[in-house]
């Protein structure tokens, strides 16, 4: 029991090795071996993301933290007391993230077994959905910042990967896939200077990045009031040692004795733990000295002293700081997460193979963002101006993606900005405070979006094939179904035909739900939870996020509250308008194409997927955490005695300080439920009976129905011209920015001008002045005039030199006489 | 036992003799018989001032400068056999071809 | 007076390439100028002896020693205070390895350069490389302001026959102005060294560092306009046209695309760091206050040099006046790092240099094996290439990522430590690192552009179908530099290790006698 959670470790390493067996050795094993290999690695996880969680239930939602094998320490400086170090936690938000990455995960690459069959790179396929786990995990299991920030990046490398996976397409499509992989990691890149200047905002407030250190009480409330009812129950004398103890102001039956209880137990730290034994249970973080907490143990305690934080040039106050570190956050949120004003990249996304979509683009990668803030509660929680910023951009942005997603024709496209406004729901839902509630949506939408996504690749894929179909009858012959099937894959593949077909346009379908039943079913399944259809997933999680943001706007009387359930209830609206919208032009009246009247059914490995997580969608929300209800609402009681009432939140409690369980509101419900019903009927009345477009007969029927409806359709069909806008104001001025820099100012400026003219040319002038004037006239001058002196006086004295012995020896003689008369007149003249 | 001084002068006698002879000869054979009064009266005073004050350097010059004017006796006259060969002449007033 | 003259593994690593380049020049060149394996292989083993005498030294070095290890010093100039000396210590350890590791790969990348078959003189090419390696390495342990002159000028000496002799189309330019630039700043160096050296009577920098700190008023400072600013200036002007500082890089982009593969090679791996290692080995210690003092110019020098060079590189249409570029903003995060005066900070930035060294070393490699494939370096002629050569495709686009600072991979510890330091330094503020982060994201932008055009989309020029596998020397060095990345990148323990007391010990040196402004 004490070394479970070193489990930990094998959730990240067990995808690692799957990714390296199939890197070196995918394309030599083939497809079976290599997906085989590849969903092997991901199920093995999830038996441990089991495991873990079965852990935490059994030992009373004791949260450890584990140091990897292999891996001591990271960034490590000893001098300067930086200790950043590989280190995982497993607490009750980790193991969720960790359920939902590997549970989806597994059905997804079950699915792209047979999804990606026959693909040319199947085996690198499930190379980077492997690496993708290894990095989602590392970005859940990270117990620090920096490793958060590690999966963080490690994730959007992986999407990059997978977005541009057919980067080879031919006919521009390589391209604009290349591209749209691109988009993505540069706009999260940009997401990722905040979270980089938060870490380091964090890092020289807190000394470290670390969530909590080990032995420290993530939820010290909790850990009191639980403590509170030990002490009662234990004089009571009802309790006796390791029994479970009887319920305290939670109305929780604790599962926990006593003498277990206390986080603070030093059970399975690995090498960073204290080997304290566990005689003194503590029930909060007092005992520990304020610099050897983690950042939000540090920050609660900082923000009771009301204390400054000392930047060198400056200082602020502590709440200011949790400030200006969450609003960073917030906008690596938005980029990771979708969110406006970075959310531009998502949509373009849906160029990478379906599953991708499902997993990384809609169930686990884009929620990283909510999970981040989720995990930041603690900072959020106390800083009042960020969680209005949060709420109005999440709000805005659920609001403004679900009425783009009205004008889609791309059946990928509409469940893009669904997810992206879904995602809106998740970000509003912390901006209210109400965390529990973004992590209770944030698990039901990998359900739901994940099935749908998975369902419209089904639908995409028989569309696919029933245009092969209908080509060969109508007598193409087999060669060309055969020549595709050799030249590689292609569901998205716009195959060279008259007209380009389009399978992912949904004006190309219709009739599907009797060709493609069970794909119709689950589908059906997934929009009504998308929807928020009583008693479906969808509809307890959005609903809670509504009734918080009632709750807060009522009850606590904040702005954000107000702003989130005005835009939230209208964006839900939208939800389950679109959702219809597609289910009626997608599945009902008659085929519009030959494809779609030819469209086979998918193989098993993408169907049951499908049945699995349609289950899930359809039980997911009332199993996990059904409120309790009163009056005629008392049915959910029935719900409670099976399940436990908010069992979901509580379980969170245990690691996320503020995540509270909101009391259900009856009004909330119907208006939303009333809503969602209105919207379906509405889109019903629209596209029902067949209305629907066909690709040739422009316009939507949308255009028509309602007064001023064809602006509005075109408005949310260009997507509000967000790229358009983009391009204008940053993407154009900055490459020709870039171009002005390098071409102009750098290179003819700089390197051409000043270097060659004014430098170069500079010395080039003062040499050549030096060298004429003044070298020639002036050094040239004495040089030679010196020469010439010495010419003429040799002149003059070579005169001397007669050539007759005899003068010389008179010379001689007259030198030593002279000589001597030197020598002697001292003496003379002493003498 | 002779005083120092007659030596010396005999030494300044034989010098001034060989000067005279440098100076008022054309033939160049009794130039160069002069030049090697000259040294020998050098040679001569070198010695006697040895002897005068007892010390071995002098001797140890004089022996030099026998070598010297050996080997200057050597070069000298083979210069003057090559320019007899040439000019069929050694009057030194008709040789001026160092003139500068 | 000789003093310490023990033989140390210092001089061995010091002077193993030297004697190669010795034994070199005994052995035959084949009269048609190419095809001699002997030639290839001896310099190829003596560059590889160095590395394990290197790794030999690295492996016996003691971390928790400041001050320098491996000492051997002799008398040379007595009279005038000038010695043999040689040392080593954690801040020149690292650069030392680098230094060891990058010539093999760089010889190893030469071996089928097809402009060294063409103009012939391979002799001549390998004893410049080994004689290169030996004046690099004399650079990083010369302890003697004097030496450290001479090893600084010998290494411009190869470097400049390598771009002129073996270089591309405008190689004469390119290797006249690397030369001009670079001696231009080393005359004021040589001038502030003459001056420090006869101030104190000796030449050895330990001595001299003592010495300062004995007398803060050695050299004194009294604003802008005092004897230690321009001394300061003297030796950091020289240094900032060696890195390049902004915006005194007009040099690199000519240097380096003209230069041959190795020749790039060496000069972002190696030759660039010889001007910060410069600035963090003399310019802090001996200088404290004046370092202080203009630590904000140069760091805003270099917070604009990371943006400006990030945003030059993606307007570049040749590929390796995009990677030249982005040298000019990964050495912007080195500097920022230096002079934010923090054990931090400096930690990061040698940490930095290192991998610079390797990510953009690799970048250089990756270049060059694509111009032996298609003679070009235009962006535009690419695409594609990813579906044509996997396995190649896949090694670029991790060093790639290494050089945008993906977590994980060596860039992203250094420039996290650098821009953490920054943050936190008592004299920047964080107003830098905001500003710097932002290169981060340009990063992204520009190498993903270089990234996507060259190897993803899909194939549009004919040629590039059919180009040449990897040669396994090729991947050899390749995946050589994909351990090291990921080596610092997932432990960079060892480094910052080795490093650490020395880089205290040079922040306390810098704040103690930094009076005027206090750090933390």
């Amino acid at each position: 029991m004490e070394n479970y959670p070193q489990l930990v470790t094998l959730i990240v390493f067990i995808p690692l090795i799957g990714f390296v067996i199939n890197l070196f050795f995918g394309a030599r094993l083939g497809e079976r071996w290599s997906g085989l290999i590849g969903s092997t690695a991901s199920v093995l996880a999830f038996v441990v993301a089991l495991l873990l969680w079965s852990y935490l239930i059994n030992s009373g939602y004791e949260s450890a933290v584990v140091n990897p094998p292999f891996l001591n320490g990271w960034i490590t400086i000893a001098s300067a007391k930086v200790d950043i170090p590989w280190q995982m936690r497993v607490d009750t938000l980790s193991v969720t993230m960790m359920l939902v990455v590997t549970g989806v995960g597994s059905l997804i690459h079950i699915y792209a077994t047979g999804y990606m069959h026959g693909d040319p790179r199947f085996s690198r396929f499930f190379t980077y959905l492997n690496l993708f786990l290894v990095f989602m995990l590392i970005l859940v299991t990270g117990n620090n910042f920096l490793m958060m920030f590690v999966g963080w990046e490690g994730v959007g490398l992986c999407s990059f990967l997978l977005i541009g996976f057919w980067f080879d397409k031919t006919k521009g499509v390589g391209w604009k896939n290349s591209n749209a992989a691109r988009k993505a990691m540069i706009a999260n890149r940009v997401g990722d200077f905040g979270i980089l200047m938060a870490i380091f905002l964090m890092f020289w407030t807190f000394g470290t990045l670390d969530y909590f250190r080990p032995g420290e009480i993530a939820n010290v409330h909790l850990a009191e009031e639980e403590h509170e009812a030990a002490l009662v129950a234990a004089e009571s004398g009802a309790a006796s040692e390791g029994a479970p103890v009887a319920e305290g102001e939670h109305g929780e039956a604790a599962p926990a004795a006593e003498g277990e209880h206390s986080e603070a137990a030093p059970a399975a730290e690995g090498e960073h733990g204290e080997a304290a034994v566990p005689e003194v249970v503590f029930y909060n973080n007092d005992h520990i000295e304020l610099r050897q907490l983690g950042v939000f143990g540090q920050a609660e305690r900082m923000i009771e002293a009301k204390q400054e934080i000392d930047f060198g040039p400056f200082s602020l106050p502590i709440e200011t700081v949790l400030v200006l570190i969450t609003l960073f956050m917030l906008l690596g949120a938005t980029g990771k997460s979708a969110q406006i004003p970075l959310f531009v990249w998502l949509p373009d996304a849906m160029a990478g193979p379906t599953p991708v979509s499902a997993l990384i683009h809609a169930a686990t990668m884009v929620t990283a963002g909510v999970y981040m803030m989720v995990r930041s509660n603690v900072f959020f929680y106390n800083a009042e101006l960020t969680s209005l910023i949060v709420a109005i951009v999440g709000a805005a942005t659920a609001l403004m993606a679900g009425f783009v997603a009205l004008g889609q024709w791309d059946i990928k496209k509409v469940l893009a900005y669904s997810t992206v406004s879904q995602l809106g729901f998740m970000v509003a839902a912390v901006g209210v405070g109400a965390y529990g509630a973004a992590m209770f949506h944030l698990v039901t939408h990998a359900f739901f979006k994940a099935l749908l996504f998975l369902g419209s690749g089904s639908v995409i894929h028989g569309v696919e094939h029933g245009h092969h179909i209908a080509h060969e009858r109508a007598g193409h012959g087999h060669g060309e179904h055969d020549a595709h099937h050799a030249d590689g894959h292609g569901h998205d593949d716009h195959h060279e035909e008259e007209h380009e077909f389009d399978p992912q346009d949904m004006r190309n379908m219709g009739g599907l739900a009797k060709r493609m039943p069970l794909t119709y079913i689950t589908y059906l399944i997934g929009t009504l939870a998308l929807a928020g259809v009583w008693p479906l997933a969808g509809f307890w999680s959005k609903d809670e996020i509504l009734a918080d943001s009632w709750l807060a706007g009522i009850v606590d009387n904040k702005l954000a509250g107000f702003i989130a359930f005005a835009f939230l209830l209208v964006a839900a609206g939208f939800t389950a308008f679109y959702m219809w919208r597609q289910i009626e032009i997608v599945f009902f009246g008659k085929p519009r194409t030959d494809a779609a009247d030819h469209a086979p059914e998918s193989s098993p490995a993408m169907v049951i997927p499908l049945l699995v997580l349609g289950v899930l969608s359809l039980i997911g929300g009332f199993v996990m955490n059904v409120p309790s209800g009163a009056g005629i609402f008392a049915i959910f009681d029935l719900f409670n005695n099976w399940f436990g009432t908010h069992k979901f939140t509580e379980w969170l409690e245990h690691s996320v300080a503020h995540a509270h369980a909101a009391d259900f509101q009856p009004l909330v419900a119907i208006i939303s439920l009333v809503l969602a019903l209105g919207a379906i009927g509405f889109a019903r009345s629209i596209y029902g009976r067949g209305k629907s477009a066909n690709v040739d007969t422009q316009p939507d029927p949308f255009e028509n129905a309602v007064p001023n409806g064809a602006m509005a359709f075109r408005l949310a069909n260009a997507k509000l011209y967000w790229d358009e806008t983009y391009f204008r104001l940053f993407e154009n001025p900055f490459n020709k920015l870039s171009v002005f820099l390098a071409d102009t100012l750098d290179w003819r400026f700089w390197h051409d001008y000043f270097h060659e003219t004014v430098i170069a040319k500079g010395f080039n002038g003062i040499a050549s002045i030096l060298s004429n004037p003044v070298d020639l006239g002036i050094i040239d001058g004495i040089v030679n005039g010196v020469g010439k002196l010495a010419q003429w006086v040799s002149g003059r004295m070579r005169l001397v030199q007669t050539g007759y012995v005899r003068t010389y020896a008179v010379t001689f003689l007259l030198g030593v006489v002279l000589i001597i008369v030197i020598l002697l007149l001292p003496m003379v003249q002493q003498g | 036992m002779l005083q120092t001084e007659w030596f010396v002068m005999l030494s300044a006698v034989l010098f001034i003799l060989g000067a005279m002879g440098v100076l008022l000869r054309r033939n160049a054979i009794l130039l160069f018989m002069s030049v090697e009064l000259m040294l020998n009266a050098g040679n001569l005073a070198l010695v006697a001032f040895a002897k005068h004050w007892n010390q071995m350097e002098g001797h140890l010059f004089v022996f030099f400068v026998i070598a010297v004017a050996a080997a200057e006796v050597a070069v000298g006259l083979a210069l003057i056999v090559a320019i007899f060969r040439t000019k069929k002449s050694i009057n030194i007033d008709e040789l001026h071809q160092m003139e500068g | 007076m000789l003093m310490n003259s023990a033989i140390t593994i210092a001089s061995v690593v010091l002077f193993l390439p030297l004697i190669g380049m010795i034994v070199l020049l005994f052995l035959r060149e084949p009269a048609d100028g190419h095809g001699n394996n002997n030639l290839k292989w001896t310099a190829f083993g003596f560059s590889v002896a160095t590395l394990v005498a290197t790794i030999v030294m690295w492996a016996s070095f003691d971390p928790a020693t400041p001050g320098l290890q491996f000492v051997q010093q002799m008398n040379w100039i007595p009279s005038v205070g000038i010695s043999f000396y040689i040392g080593v210590d954690g801040i020149s350890i690292l650069l030392i390895v680098l230094t060891a590791f990058i010539m093999p790969v760089a010889i190893l990348s030469s071996f089928r350069a097809h402009v060294i078959h063409e103009r012939g003189r391979e002799k001549l090419y390998y004893a410049f490389m080994l004689l290169l390696e030996f004046a690099m390495l004399g650079v990083f342990v010369a302890q003697d302001l004097f030496m450290f002159y001479i090893f600084w000028e010998v290494t411009l000496v190869p470097m400049y026959f390598l771009i002129g002799i073996w270089g591309a189309e405008r190689r004469i330019y390119a290797a006249v102005k690397f030369f001009l630039y670079t001696m231009a700043g080393s005359i004021l160096m040589l001038l502030a060294i003459l001056y420090v050296g006869t101030q104190v009577g000796t030449f050895s920098v330990p001595d001299i560092i003592a010495a300062v700190q004995a007398n803060p008023n050695l050299f004194p400072f009294a604003g802008i306009f005092s004897t230690q600013s321009f001394l300061f200036l003297g030796f950091l002007i020289a240094f900032a046209i060696k890195v390049p500082i902004w915006p005194l890089h007009s040099w690199l982009p000519d240097a380096h695309v003209q230069a041959p593969t190795a020749g790039s090679v060496i000069l972002a791996g190696v030759l660039l760091k010889l001007g910060t290692y410069g600035i963090v080995r003399f310019c802090l210690p001996m200088f404290p206050d004046a370092a202080a003092n203009w630590a904000p110019f140069v760091a805003t020098l270099a917070v604009i040099g990371i943006i400006y060079g990030a945003w030059v590189s993606y307007a570049q249409t040749d590929v390796k006046k995009l990677v030249a570029y982005s040298s000019v903003s990964h050495l912007g995060f080195v500097v920022l790092g230096i002079f934010s005066l923090n054990q931090v900070g400096i930690q990061g930035a040698i940490l930095q240099m290192v991998n610079h060294g390797i990510s953009t070393g690799g970048l250089f490699l990756l270049v060059g094996m694509l111009y032996e494939r298609r003679h070009t370096k235009d962006i535009a002629a690419y695409g594609g290439i990813w579906k044509v050569l996997p396995v190649f495709g896949g090694l670029s686009l991790v060093i790639t990522l290494s050089s945008m600072g993906l977590p994980g991979l060596n860039g992203f510890v250094g420039e996290f430590t650098i821009l953490l330091g920054a943050f936190g330094s008592q004299i920047l503020g964080f107003v830098f690192t905001l500003f710097a982060t932002l290169g981060v994201i340009m990063a992204a932008v520009y190498m993903l552009y270089m990234f996507n055009k060259v190897f993803m989309g899909e194939v549009t020029h004919e040629e590039n179908k059919t180009l040449e596998k990897l040669h396994w020397q090729e991947t050899t060095v390749l995946v050589a530099m994909i351990v090291v990345i990921l080596w610092i990148g997932l432990q960079p323990a060892p480094f910052f290790g080795s490093m650490d007391s020395s880089v205290n010990h040079l922040v306390q040196t810098v704040s103690s006698a930094a009076s005027s402004v206090a750090l933390r």
